[in-house]
């Protein structure tokens, strides 16, 4: 099994391999995503009942909650990345980091968008600086961060080393940042309603949310491949395989 | 030649930074002025209403010291990377989260140290109740040696940019927030009578966090900048 | 249910429909964009090695 692992480790590891895998995988990766997306679109658009509270706007919930998963998970695929290309120095890591960042950031930027999309029929404005969408504000700086250092440092090798420590920084200041305004917000506002999590979910609003979060995570994986394909093809471009690949 | 001894090298290190910034005192001024500026404005901006100013001094100060310390933060490593000390200080023997320390000690005692002397009248000027002075003092003293220790690595991962200014602030501020946070707030519990006892032991705890982690880091982030 | 109760989200269709609209734009263009990028990298290294490949050509004739 261990065996296994690594031989899939550096298989994976080396571009070429990746390249081609991503290649092969990415039309089968789609179809999953398209199916698994109508399946969850269905079930939480008109399978799931209205919410008893919120009435039909609490639908938002089926974009805005798996946005909201995937960019703290984006967040720390980039560091556990940062910590492979600063211990082994392996290029795809490089590759999947930086290709990674401005994913995460566009789901960051869904999920403050929804979010105060959703605020407006339940707090009656866009916007209230809410513990969860103050963080999630945060985050987005952090993203723009890492895409801002990335793009101003001209030696890509040397520009992903420095974004993998600053994203290692910002894996061991996030759960500090979140805690701080946490804390803010609740000395500050008092005990608000928090309308996000409920008790208990009726298990047809769950399931559709559990599908669009596999769907989102599916997403990721076709965007990142298909931006990761982009960039090795750029890096590549005087390596022996390229050359071949482009042969008449 | 005889070899320094770590602790030998800490000290020498730190004694030469605060020479060099002694020589050249207008750059010491810079911040400080900054920080009376920004904090002038204020009043300006928002009317002169002493209870409003009173309410928001915690808060302003903060926010100036905050800007005021990322404005200084460049000068940590800039003129070392540019006369070629700091490629020296990484072929030196000596472990370089510690050398780093030793610059950062020194940034805080040249730019940390004067905001912690000059706050009091400040705070006099907004109005800020005065039970909290003792408090707010203390924030400061504990509050921007982890401005300055944050920062430090958002210096070191942009020294070589020719526009490192810019992404400086991106970097660095978010990573302030925590800080900002539980100082504006202890001075503010204070104000209303309560004790501050738990806001200020977490910003203990931020101070120890930043003194063993970020050096490291900033090393990490000079190995990398330099090469 | 009707079509028409269904696109009106109980009132809230503005909020909904313009939050699903909005994700799947982003989600487009982040798909389409790295998309392109990819195609015309390989279209444009496929050019460069045709040019090079008739210029070897062209040079190995008028050597022989």
């Amino acid at each position: 099994m261990f065996k296994w692992f690594v031989t899939w480790f550096h298989r994976f590891g080396s571009p070429p391999h990746f390249y081609r895998l991503a290649g092969r995988w990415l039309p089968w990766l789609t179809t999953l995503f398209v199916v698994t997306v109508i399946a969850g679109l269905y079930g939480g658009l008109v399978l799931a009942p209205a919410d008893y509270q919120q009435g039909e706007s609490f639908r938002i919930i089926y974009v805005h909650v798996p946005a909201a998963w995937m960019s703290m998970f984006i967040y720390v695929v980039m560091a556990f990345c940062g910590i492979v290309i600063l211990v082994w120095r392996m290029k795809m890591a490089e590759i999947v980091l930086s290709c990674s960042a401005p994913i995460g950031a566009s789901f960051t930027f869904l999920a403050l968008v929804t979010g105060s999309l959703w605020g407006k029929p339940m707090w009656g404005t866009y916007w209230v600086w809410d513990a969860r969408l103050t963080s999630e504000l945060i985050l987005l700086f952090l993203y723009l961060g890492v895409i801002g250092l990335y793009g101003a440092i001209d030696d890509k090798r040397v520009a992903a080393r420095a974004v993998a420590i600053l994203s290692i920084v910002g894996v061991v200041n996030i759960p500090i940042i979140h805690f701080s305004v946490e804390w803010w917000n609740s000395l500050h506002q008092g005990p608000t309603v928090t309308k996000f999590d409920k008790p208990s979910i009726d298990i047809r609003m769950l399931i559709p949310l559990l599908l669009m979060a596999l769907a989102f995570q599916i997403y990721y994986v076709i965007a990142l491949f298909q931006a990761a394909r982009a960039a090795i093809l750029q890096r590549e471009r005087n390596s022996r395989w390229v050359e071949e690949l482009v042969k008449p | 030649m005889k070899r320094l001894s770590l602790s030998q090298a800490f000290w020498f290190l730190l004694r030469r930074d605060l020479l060099l910034a002694m020589r050249n005192r207008a750059e010491l001024a810079n911040p400080l002025l900054f920080f009376v500026m920004v904090i002038t404005l204020f009043p300006l901006a928002v009317g002169a209403d002493p209870n409003l100013l009173s309410r928001i001094a915690a808060g302003i100060i903060w926010v100036a010291a905050l800007l005021a310390s990322m404005l200084s933060l460049d000068s940590i490593f800039r003129s070392d990377f540019e006369d070629g000390t700091l490629e020296q200080l990484l072929l030196s023997a000596h472990p370089l989260p510690v050398l780093v320390l030793a610059k950062v000690s020194a940034h805080w005692l040249v730019s940390g140290l004067p905001l912690l002397l000059i706050a009091p009248l400040l705070a006099m000027m907004l109005g800020l109740d005065s039970d909290a002075y003792g408090v707010l003092l203390l924030t400061i003293l504990l509050g921007t040696p982890v401005l300055s220790l944050i920062g430090s690595i958002g210096v070191a991962l942009t020294i070589g940019l020719p526009k490192g200014g810019i992404i400086l602030s991106l970097l660095v501020l978010p990573l302030y927030v925590p800080v900002l946070i539980f100082a504006a707030s202890a001075i503010e519990v204070v104000s209303s009578g309560l004790p501050a006892t738990a806001q200020l032991s977490m910003m203990l705890a931020f101070l120890f966090l930043a003194l063993s982690l970020s050096p490291v880091a900033t090393a990490a982030a000079l190995k990398m900048s330099m090469s | 249910m009707s079509v028409s109760e269904f696109f009106n989200m109980g009132g809230y269709a503005v909020f909904v429909w313009s939050s699903f609209g909005l994700t799947f734009v982003v989600l487009l263009l982040n798909w389409w964009l790295p998309f392109r990028q990819h195609k015309q990298y390989l279209a444009k290294l496929k050019r460069q090695e045709m040019i090079k490949s008739r210029e070897e050509k062209q040079s190995h004739d008028a050597s022989s």
